[in-house]
């Protein structure tokens, strides 16, 4: 509480000073003006400015100190830092006065500011990435110092219970030695993504295919928006459509075949993603296959061939890449799938190619061992950073695949709108 | 000179419905396209208006007019390719062989195999050279064998003057090629189908002058076994490949005439004024 | 040479045969999609409509000495199993605030327990035989029906089912969606003008762009891990909170809303630059009074695009907490708290099959919102779109 009143002090003090700040370089530089003198910027443009050496440096400052104690952990007590800041704002205000002189560039001065705000802000995305980055492979490689790489990409078997048995001095024994073998888990995810691709595919092709080349407008005006609803439902509720309703009927379809299935078969989850994934591949094959130029077309049809050769034979070739592409996507959007997979897909890792069977994912892992009561430092919790790892290892090469494949595309037709 | 072509705007015995104001002696006279009463429209606007005229068969036939007088939009109606353009609607014959182009009866497909086309803008699609000529042929079951296949390739790149420049290269991309050889091998796509007529849409306005001259040239070969019905905005290109001319205004055929006759002595006032640049 | 036309249409049957054949294998996979999309609101609305209504029970309550300490006293004995234990509960509480209720005997219509709403839908249900049969009476009586559920708008979560509702969860999304609309949308726009009308086109620009593109397509749950690890242990934001769910959620939602600026930007010609330049304007002023304007329908939609994605998140969430038990609304953004997708998860875990038709009712307000959201962006789309 007390911090929390320091704080709002320190934020009232700081407002006054830049009210002050402006009315006082106003009132200056109208003074100035007044008495005849030739300036280079507008009055207004000397207060902002006074304002931004006053608030500028100050919040700086601050943000430096606090940062300061978050990373080297020196303990800086926060009044001591916000009079500080103060001290520097007081000193911007009266630098910002000062400067009120016929030739001084007020505007030029907050216009630079403004862009290295700009650029700031941009960088912003920069660090996220990293910060995504660091984070995971910090974090991995602490894992990766407690058990072997080799072990986690090529081992078959996924048992992280037993990581707590390692502590009871029983590590040496093999059954009961904590395991981390992902191939499992990859091997499930990869099932789970192929059924997705499956139904998204063909359908989602089949669907640009007739959206694009043979409905009349007024489907296609209102069939395009109807499957974007499609992406716009949240995972969870994809999540649940999967285990409630399309679970039990995939149970009862199987049965009905004299075939065993599990409630958490892998089919559910990967029919309703790949239900998600429609309007994704359909959506951006629709627009490639509308930038292929109707020369090609015409072409073709001159030449005697069917609507449906024309299709089939030039106008899917020429815009393969950008179908290509728009799948490469949807793969890497499959493999980061959470939701669905945790709601419908299996907890337990099971190395099989049986869609009927229960099988668990890496992100199903990830889940599951950032939300037990484990503590952080534990094998089972730095286990997610490592398939954080991969998984983020494998999206970012798809996406970049994917990108170069759409770039190329686009400079084969000068199409600008992908 | 306006008052010598004047002078030759002495009324004339006017020509049989559809037929050239002049007879072109050294062109073939068997018909192959009959147009009676042609009119079309886009939505509510009329772009032609009761079109007469015989096309001959082996001759190159020049349609001249300025831009927007309907030459391109007559021509695309001969292979219907205007049924891909929503809101048209056509009235009147187009007769080959015959049977009603339009008829409800016809198939468009068959009708565009025996009526090929070349476009403004070369456009060979996205496979090898040696594919863009081989595939309509292979798909319309024109050649049974592998070596069939690469003798009509060969035939039909030899046709349009292309083999020389490809032969090494067949497998490459069409697109790799330059503009005016991307038209070459447009019209070796056609000619590898084996239609009885080409239609050409202005087929070296996209072309450097060299190109051009290789494709008049070319024109003027396979008028031989090919009825060729070219649109075109360069009347010396006209008066250069044609047999017979037909000039546009505003959606109707002002005049339709002897090649040679149109561009010396013209028999309409608006025909001469568009030669002679006043317009157009 | 040539063949007739005769010869060549008899040639093509085969084939205007496929071509058709792919027209309506097309035309079948999206009517396929629509299907599924018929199918799916089918279902949600099925399973989920009836968690509007609650089953009511009208009881003689008396509000007695011995109520006050055993609750279960204050009604008759036939109906007890049948009333809500939430009900019960606050008959001590409510006396004790209001003492002029003591010895009150009155008719009140009540929340009835769980089950007995379930019955009453025909779902499901662990009642024994006797109390089928007296809720049967009571229904013929008119004394159990079926009401709008007000508790599932106004109170937060709860282990009894009858009980429970999203409100907690509600405001826990208002409040993480302003941390991340206050976050990304700032942060969004500068980034965007930057790229779009300051930076040189050099290498720094084209890193930023790229790494824009594939933060765009960077699996959401490995922002969870980066909350995690970065906000949560290294920066000590308090874990499961408005604040640290929405700090991870704006940068997801952060290149949605740099993407759909910049093709705002994009879209306002350079002639409005250049006439703005030519009375003399400064960069900065062509991009604040004369383009920036221009371009905010653009942005606004974008927006509002980005926040409707970000508000059905659940993945980041739950690995940076987000999934608690939370009964109370909330009060600060540093405070545990819950969104509507992470209670729709929570409630699709309980066992108990009440929950069930709770959950489906969550995800029918959930898509309301959505829905509303995006079509307001349509809307704003359709009306302020220019086309120069």
């Amino acid at each position: 509480m007390q911090t929390n009143q320091i704080f709002m002090l320190f934020c009232g003090i700081l407002l006054l000073m830049g009210l002050v700040a402006y009315f006082a370089g106003r009132a200056r530089a109208t003074g100035v003006r007044a008495s005849g003198t030739a300036m280079y910027a507008q009055p207004d443009q000397y207060a902002w400015f006074a304002v931004l050496a006053t608030a500028g440096p100050a919040l700086l400052v601050s943000a430096l100190g606090a940062f300061i104690m978050l990373l080297l952990g020196a303990t800086i007590p926060v009044p001591y830092l916000l009079a500080a800041s103060l001290a520097v704002a007081a000193a911007g205000l009266l630098v910002g006065i000062v400067q009120v002189r016929p030739d001084f560039h007020a505007r030029q001065a907050i216009e630079r500011a403004i862009r290295w705000v700009l650029v700031s802000a941009a960088m912003i995305s920069i660090f996220t990435t990293f910060g995504i980055l660091f984070s995971i492979v910090f974090e991995a490689l602490r894992f990766f110092q407690m058990h072997s790489f080799w072990e986690f990409i090529t081992g078959t078997v996924w048992a992280p219970g037993n990581s707590f048995l390692a502590a009871a001095g029983r590590a040496d024994d093999a059954a009961s030695a904590a395991r981390f073998g992902s191939v499992p888990l990859f091997a499930g995810t990869f099932l789970i993504t192929a059924i997705a691709m499956l139904v998204a595919i063909p359908v989602g092709l089949l669907s640009a295919i007739y959206m694009a080349e043979f409905a009349p407008r007024r489907v296609r005006t209102l069939a395009k928006p109807t499957l974007e609803v499609l992406a716009g439902i949240p995972t969870v509720v994809y999540g649940f459509f999967a285990a409630i309703t399309v679970a039990p009927i995939i149970v009862n379809v199987a049965g009905a075949l004299g075939l065993d299935a599990s409630f958490n078969n892998a089919l559910a989850p990967g029919i309703v993603m790949g239900i998600m994934i429609i309007p994704f591949i359909s959506s951006l094959s629709d627009d490639v296959i509308n930038a292929v130029p109707d020369s090609m077309r015409q072409g073709s049809l001159a030449l005697g061939m069917t609507k449906g050769e024309t299709i089939r034979d030039v106008v899917i070739p020429a815009a393969l890449p950008g179908i290509i592409s728009a799948s490469l996507l949807a793969v890497s959007r499959a493999l980061g799938e959470t939701m669905i997979v945790v709601m419908a897909a299996g907890m337990r890792p099971n190395l099989t190619a049986n869609p009927l069977e229960e099988m668990t994912t890496v992100t199903v892992r990830i889940v599951a061992a950032l939300t037990g009561d484990l503590e952080f430092e534990s094998a089972e919790t730095l286990s997610a950073f490592a398939l954080g790892l991969v998984l983020f290892a494998v999206t970012l090469s798809l996406n970049l695949v994917s990108v170069l494949m759409i770039r190329r595309f686009r400079e084969k037709y000068r199409v600008n709108n992908l | 000179m306006n008052i010598q072509a004047a002078s030759r705007h002495t009324p004339q015995p006017a020509p049989e419905v559809g037929q050239p104001v002049t007879r072109n002696a050294n062109a073939h006279h068997e018909l192959s396209i009959r147009v009676r009463d042609l009119s079309l429209w886009y939505g509510e606007t009329q772009a032609l208006n009761k079109l007469n005229i015989d096309i001959y068969q082996k001759n190159v036939t020049a349609l001249i007019g300025p831009s927007g007088c309907g030459k391109s939009t007559f021509l695309r109606c001969l292979n219907r390719m205007n049924d891909l353009i929503p809101g048209v609607s056509i009235r009147g014959l187009v007769e080959m062989d015959g049977r009603d182009v339009n008829a409800v009866k016809m198939d468009e497909v068959a009708l565009r195999r025996r009526v090929g086309m070349v476009f403004q803008k070369p456009n060979p699609f996205p496979k090898s050279i040696y594919e863009n000529v081989a595939y309509a042929p292979r798909m319309h079951d024109l050649v049974s064998r592998k070596s069939e296949q690469d003798e009509l390739v060969e035939h039909a790149l030899r046709e349009a003057g292309l083999w020389n420049e490809v032969k090494d290269k067949l497998h490459q991309p069409g697109t790799s090629l330059s503009g005016g050889q991307q038209q070459r091998l447009c019209i070796a796509r056609a000619i590898a189908v084996q239609p009885d007529v080409i239609l050409m849409d202005e087929p070296t306005s996209a072309l450097d002058p060299i190109s051009t001259a290789t494709i008049e040239d070319l024109m003027d070969k396979l008028k031989k076994q090919f009825t060729i019905i070219t649109v075109t905005h360069n009347m010396q290109q006209a008066a250069r490949v044609a047999d017979y001319t037909a000039f546009f205004h505003l959606g109707e055929i002002i005049e339709y005439n002897d090649t040679q006759m149109m561009f010396s002595s013209p028999a309409t006032k608006k025909a001469e004024d568009y030669i002679t640049g006043r317009y157009g | 040479m040539s063949q007739s036309f005769d010869d060549i249409s008899a040639q093509l049957r085969k084939r205007h045969r496929k071509s058709a054949r792919l027209k309506w294998f097309s035309m079948g996979a999206l009517g396929l999609a629509g299907l599924f999309l018929v199918l799916f609101f089918t279902d949600m609305l099925n399973k989920g409509l009836p968690a509007f209504q609650q089953a009511q029970i009208q009881v003689q309550v008396d509000y007695s000495e011995q109520a006050s300490q055993i609750p279960l006293a204050a009604v008759e004995e036939e109906v007890r199993d049948l009333v809500s234990r939430g009900f019960l509960r606050t008959i001590p509480l409510r006396m004790k605030n209001d003492p002029e209720l003591l010895g009150v005997q009155r008719s009140e219509w009540v929340l009835a327990d769980g089950q007995v709403d379930q019955y009453l839908k025909g779902h499901a249900n662990k009642l024994r035989d006797d109390a089928r049969e007296r809720v049967d009476r009571l229904a013929a009586e008119g004394r159990v029906a079926l009401k709008f559920n007000t508790t599932f708008f106004t109170r937060g979560d709860s282990k009894m089912p009858e009980l429970a509702g999203i409100m907690s969860a509600a405001v826990g999304t208002v409040m993480t969606m302003l941390v991340t609309l206050a976050i990304a949308f700032p942060i969004g726009v500068m980034t965007a003008l930057y790229l779009e009308e300051f930076a040189p086109d050099n290498r720094l620009t084209q890193i930023i762009e790229i790494n824009i593109n594939n933060l765009a397509a960077i699996p959401s749950i490995l922002f969870g891990l980066l909350g995690l690890a970065i906000f949560i242990n290294f920066f000590g934001v308090p874990r499961s909170t408005p604040l640290v769910g929405g700090m991870t959620l704006a940068l997801m939602t952060l290149p949605v809303i740099i993407i759909s600026t910049r093709t705002a930007l994009r879209s306002v010609p350079d002639s409005i630059r250049h006439a703005a330049f030519g009375v003399g304007c400064s960069r900065w002023q062509v991009v604040r009074d004369h383009v920036l304007p221009l371009a905010m329908p653009g942005i606004m939609t974008g927006s509002i695009i980005g926040l409707a994605q970000a508000m059905g998140e659940t993945a980041p969430l739950i690995i940076v907490g987000m999934v608690a038990f939370i009964p109370d609304v909330g009060a600060s953004f540093t405070q545990a708290a819950t969104v509507l997708p992470a209670q729709v998860f929570t409630w699709s875990g309980e066992p108990d099959r009440a929950f069930i038709e709770k959950t489906a009712g969550g995800i029918l307000v959930l898509l309301t919102i959505l829905i509303f959201l995006n079509a307001t962006a349509v809307i704003l789309r359709k009306k302020f779109e220019r086309r120069w």
